[in-house]
Order: structure tokens, then C-alpha cells, then sequence
């Protein structure tokens, strides 16, 4: 796999997907700055292609570094509570103040997330055991007590549908004034490109990067930190995107190893490519309604696991 | 210390005693026809529940050597979630299928048996006892049903949808008497057949090669015990509906009540604490909450700090 072809296929899925939609727009349209159609790819169709790339860049490197300072495999952002604590925070946001704007919900939801996120690590610290399977599991299990207090107020308050449809991932309520949360994941990405040799050196295991002379916690906690961030910004603007994290980095390193910092950018540019793919395939599918992108991801995703997962040590 | 049959017995008084506060509290000279033909169908919902949880998870944590799951990580309550709101995102919820209960029932159970059995023998006949696997594989299923059932759940019409939330959230509070009969029979009947085979999971505990050397047929074991877990997960799933931290919650305060590693005592201790618990949380909804919270709420939300309090204390696994 080769950073360029890879390239080269993102560009050629962002210029498809400017075109695809209910909306016709032509070439020519464009050409010939036809207003109303100009106008429907700026508000529309270019915020949705830009939130895609940077949410599939976002969330794939946020899998690739949890994966390397966890040394496991089966982590990603969305088994580590941070989806369910988002969900509190819409709901705290919709019971409190119910006539604000999505920005401040989401601002809102974006502080619980955060946090849920980093308990989660706070308590990965704590616990003895550091088994593959069980690590994840402690985030599900978190992640559903959180999800039983959500539940208990949104209950009270009827608001359980309109709780969960929030966060389902969710492409095509991206417009212009509702993405814009997702651009802080754009500095993190690049704090996370500079900082990608120490994840490397962390990877291999507190002792033996404190032999090298990493100062293993502050690297670990920046690590954390930006897992968090992002994924914080991508479950409030777009929702959950489940297996993301999880599939692109493990298939990446499958091939070429654990150098973090040779493979970010491949990472990065096939978590945008594979993102759009599943957005286009979820637009044609039942063309012109469209399917939300959690399902088609969700459904190829655990196809692809699940391959990696059975053919493993055969 | 006391010895583990008196703890027992004493375990027993108190479910007894906490059932029978159930059943007669506030009866009155004119109300108490109504109240014992509503109230006793839920006791034996919560009897055959409260069995049926516990022991299945037992065993699933003796299978998967592992103290902390419990059996919906094979992804059978997702699968419960995916069934119910299928047959009311395509059939509506006036439909034969979502309407009769019996129905209704016997369809979740067969699929939910069905599915499991497959996955078992995929997975297990062909590398015998890699059980973490086939963990993940069950986790990856919940998480791809459960994405396609909060598509529909999002689509669905609001009017529908509060259908698929009444089975989102176990409760007693419609149980059917019919479906009662049948589940009693299944659970006792699973049980009755499998109880002979306690020793053989003491041995178990030891792990797979040494319980191998002292003559344990694994493979048959193992599969026993997971037809068995699944079984049982299907019947009170589709009874009440998903109550995802009972089973752990129970098991683990029985092993630490009893202190011990034979399944004999385990068993009993962990029925009586998963009666006990049900009781005690569907007298919280009915007499503190009025209704107004689903029983499982409540439970998940004990169970979680619970979970989180077992996984600081310890090095569990």
C-alpha cells in the first residue's frame, strides 16, 4: 500500500461525492457559477466531504494511538465510554437549558465526553489485570452504567428517541454552522504527527521506554488527551462511527508494522477514504433517501473485523 | 465465621421473607383478590428470572474462566433489541408478531438459541476451547446488531417507537401466564438436566489443561454449558427483557458470601441473591419510584459501581 495511490484514491472519492446526491450538480454548473447550485455546494456538499475527511482522519488516528499506548489491539475510542458519556451530556444539555442552540448542547456534550473519556484511563491505570479482551470490556461495562443514569433521566423526561438518534453517526445533517466543532481535531492531528515517535517508544512498555529515556507518563497523558479530544468533536458533530478506530490501524499495521510514525499518514488518508466510501455507498443504496453511515459502516466494519479476527493465527 | 449451608439458609429466610412483603403488602380485606392474581405472576417471573440469570452466568463466567462477564457479551441482548425492533419497524406494532406474546416469544427464543448455536460451532469446533474468540466475536455481532437496531430505533415512527422502548427495559409489570408455564418448564428442565454435572465444572475451575489431564471430556463440557447458558439467556431475555448486570452482579457477591469454588453452593447463592435482588428492586420501582423507572435501570446502575468498585479492589480474571 502506497501513500500516493491511497491519496489519489481520497481525491477521486471527494470529487464523486461533491457530485452525488438528491441535488443535481454538473461540472458545467459550477463552471458557469449557476447560483443556486453553487450555493448548495457550499453549504452543504463541501461542509459534508470536509467533516468526513477530518472525522475519518480524527477518529482512525485516535484508534492508532490508544492502540499503541494500551499495547492492545482491540481498543478503540468507541469501547472506552466516550460515546455514552457524550449521550449524558446531550440529554443534561436538552433537560437544562432547552431552548440553547446545537453549539452550546454540543459544547456541552463535548466537556462530558472529555471527561468520561478520561475516567475510563484513569481507571485503566488502576486495575491489575492488562488482559486483551478485558480491557475493552471495562470500557463496555462503564460505558453501560453511564448509559443506566442516561437512560433513568431521559425516561423521566421522554426523551429516549430523541437521545439516541442524536448520536447515530450521521452524515447529512452536516451544513454549514454545525461542523465547525470538528476543526480542534485539526491542531491535535498534528500534535499527534509530532509526538508520533515517543507513541512508537511507548508502545513497547513503560519500563523499556523509560530505559530510553521517554518520560513515559507526560507522554502517555498527551496521548490520552488527544484520543479524547477527538473523539469528543466527532461523536457530537457527527455521532458514532463504530469499527473505525478499530479497522484502519489494525489493517494498516497488519502490513507494515508498528512505526507509528510510518504510518500515521497512510492511517490518517485511508480512515478519509474508507469513510467516504461507506458515505457514498450509504447515499446510493436507497438513492435519493440516504442510510446513515453508522450502519454501512457498521456493517462492512464488523465484516472486515471479523475476517481479521478468524483468519488470525490459522 | 458461619459455615455455607447455615449463610444458606439464612439467604433463603431473607428472599422468602422479602417475597412474601411483596405479595401481601397493603393487602386489604377488599383489594386482595386483585393484588394477588397481578402480584403472583410477577413473584414466579422474578423466581424463574432470577434462576435462570443466575446460574446461567455462573456458568458462563466457569466457561470463559473469568470473573467479571456475564453472558450478554456473546451478544444475545443486542440480538433481543434487533428482533423486537424489527418486528415493529416492518410489521407495526399492531402486527400479529408484536402483538401476540406467545408468538412473539417462541420466534425470539428460537432465533436466539439458534443464533448462538451457531456461533458456537463455528467457532468451537474447529479450534477447540478458544473461548476469548469467540468472546470477541460475540462483542463485534452486538455491536453490528446493535448499530442496524438504533438505525431503525432512528427511523421508526415516535408512536412506534414507544413500543420498541417497553421492550427496551426489562419489566414485570405485563408478564404473560401462558408464557409463564413454558418458561418455568424450560428453565426447571435445563436446570434438573444439567445439575448432575456440577463436579465436572469444579473441576473446570482449574483451568483447561489440568481439568484435560484429570479426565474432564472439555469440548463436550464446555459445549453443554454454553447450550445450556445460551438457553436460559434466551428464555429470560424474551420473558422480561435484557437485564445486563444481574447476572454478574450475583454471582460475584455469591463467591463473595460463600468463599468458595464449589458450583453446588455457588448456584443456590447466586438464585437466592438474583430472587432477592429482583424483589427488592421491583419493590424500589412500585412503592419509591411509582412506575416511573424500568426495573433494570436500577439494577444496571447498582451492578456498574458494583463492577467498578470489584475491578479496583482486585486483580480479577
Amino acid at each position: 500500500m502506497n501513500k500516493f495511490i491511497v491519496l489519489l484514491l481520497l481525491v477521486m472519492l471527494s470529487l464523486a461525492s461533491l457530485f452525488i446526491g438528491a441535488g443535481d450538480i454538473t461540472a458545467m454548473d459550477i463552471l458557469l457559477l449557476e447560483d443556486s447550485k453553487v450555493e448548495l455546494l457550499l453549504i452543504s456538499r463541501i461542509p459534508r466531504l470536509a467533516s468526513i475527511i477530518i472525522a475519518g482522519m480524527g477518529m482512525s488516528i485516535a484508534g492508532l494511538i490508544m492502540q499503541q499506548i494500551s499495547r492492545n489491539k482491540f481498543v478503540s475510542p468507541t469501547t472506552a465510554a466516550t460515546v455514552d458519556s457524550s449521550r449524558l451530556g446531550i440529554l443534561v444539555g436538552m433537560i437544562l437549558i432547552p431552548g440553547a442552540g446545537t453549539l452550546w448542547k454540543m459544547s456541552l456534550s463535548f466537556v462530558f465526553a472529555v471527561g468520561g473519556t478520561m475516567v475510563f484511563m484513569r481507571l485503566l491505570d488502576r486495575i491489575k489485570i492488562k488482559n486483551t479482551v478485558f480491557i475493552p470490556l471495562v470500557g463496555i461495562m462503564l460505558g453501560s452504567i453511564i448509559e443506566s443514569f442516561t437512560t433513568f433521566l431521559a425516561y423521566r423526561y421522554d426523551l429516549v428517541q430523541n437521545v439516541n438518534s442524536w448520536l447515530q453517526g450521521d452524515f447529512s445533517m452536516i451544513m454549514k454552522g454545525r461542523f465547525e466543532l470538528l476543526y480542534i481535531s485539526i491542531p491535535l492531528l498534528i500534535v499527534a504527527w509530532k509526538y508520533a515517535d515517543r507513541f512508537t517508544v511507548a508502545g513497547m512498555g513503560e519500563d523499556f521506554a523509560l530505559n530510553l529515556g521517554l518520560n513515559y507518563k507526560t507522554v502517555v497523558n498527551i496521548g490520552v488527551t488527544i484520543v479524547a479530544l477527538i473523539s469528543a468533536t466527532v461523536i457530537v458533530t457527527v455521532g458514532r462511527i463504530p469499527f473505525l478506530g478499530l479497522i484502519i490501524p489494525n489493517l494498516v499495521t497488519l502490513y507494515r508494522g508498528d512505526n507509528m510514525k510510518g504510518n500515521i499518514w497512510i492511517v490518517a488518508l485511508s480512515g478519509s477514504a474508507f469513510l467516504l466510501f461507506a458515505d457514498i455507498l450509504g447515499r446510493l443504496v436507497i438513492y435519493p433517501y440516504e442510510v446513515s453511515i453508522s450502519l454501512t459502516v457498521g456493517v462492512m466494519g464488523s465484516m472486515i473485523f471479523l475476517y481479521l479476527l478468524l483468519r488470525g493465527d490459522r | 465465621m458461619m459455615d455455607n449451608k447455615r449463610k444458606i439458609v439464612i439467604l433463603t429466610l431473607i428472599s422468602l421473607a422479602m417475597t412474601l412483603a411483596f405479595v401481601f403488602w397493603g393487602l386489604g380485606p377488599t383489594n386482595w383478590k386483585f393484588f394477588i392474581q397481578t402480584r403472583l405472576p410477577k413473584v414466579a417471573a422474578i423466581a424463574i428470572t432470577g434462576a435462570a440469570i443466575g446460574y446461567s452466568s455462573l456458568l458462563f463466567q466457569t466457561v470463559s474462566n473469568n470473573r467479571i462477564l456475564t453472558p450478554s457479551v456473546l451478544g444475545l441482548d443486542s440480538l433481543y433489541m434487533l428482533l423486537q425492533t424489527f418486528v415493529i419497524f416492518t410489521f407495526g406494532s399492531t402486527s400479529r408478531v408484536a402483538v401476540d406474546r406467545n408468538l412473539n416469544f417462541f420466534i425470539t427464543v428460537i432465533l436466539m438459541v439458534l443464533f448462538s448455536t451457531l456461533l458456537f460451532k463455528l467457532l468451537l469446533q474447529r479450534e477447540s476451547g478458544n473461548i476469548m474468540k469467540l468472546l470477541l466475536v460475540g462483542i463485534i455481532m452486538g455491536t453490528l446488531f446493535s448499530s442496524l437496531s438504533s438505525f431503525m430505533q432512528m427511523v421508526i415512527d415516535p408512536n412506534e417507537f414507544m413500543h420498541v422502548q417497553d421492550r427496551m427495559f426489562a419489566s414485570f409489570n405485563r408478564v404473560n401466564t401462558d408464557i409463564l408455564i413454558v418458561a418455568m418448564v424450560i428453565t426447571i428442565g435445563a436446570l434438573s438436566l444439567t445439575l448432575k454435572d456440577t463436579a465436572l465444572w469444579d473441576v473446570l475451575t482449574l483451568g483447561r489443561d489440568n481439568a484435560i489431564n484429570l479426565g474432564v471430556d472439555y469440548d463436550r463440557t464446555i459445549r453443554r454449558m454454553l447450550f445450556t447458558v445460551s438457553l436460559l439467556v434466551s428464555v429470560s431475555t424474551a420473558l422480561v427483557g435484557p437485564i445486563t448486570f444481574l447476572g454478574m452482579l450475583v454471582v460475584n457477591l455469591a463467591r463473595e458470601m460463600l468463599n468458595t469454588f464449589r458450583h453446588r453452593e455457588l448456584i443456590t447463592g447466586s438464585i437466592l441473591l438474583g430472587i432477592l435482588f429482583l424483589v427488592g428492586g421491583q419493590l424500589v420501582v412500585e412503592r419509591v419510584l411509582n412506575f416511573s423507572t424500568p426495573i433494570s435501570v436500577i439494577i444496571n446502575f447498582v451492578g456498574g459501581i458494583y463492577f467498578i468498585k470489584l475491578l479496583l479492589k482486585e486483580s480479577v480474571g
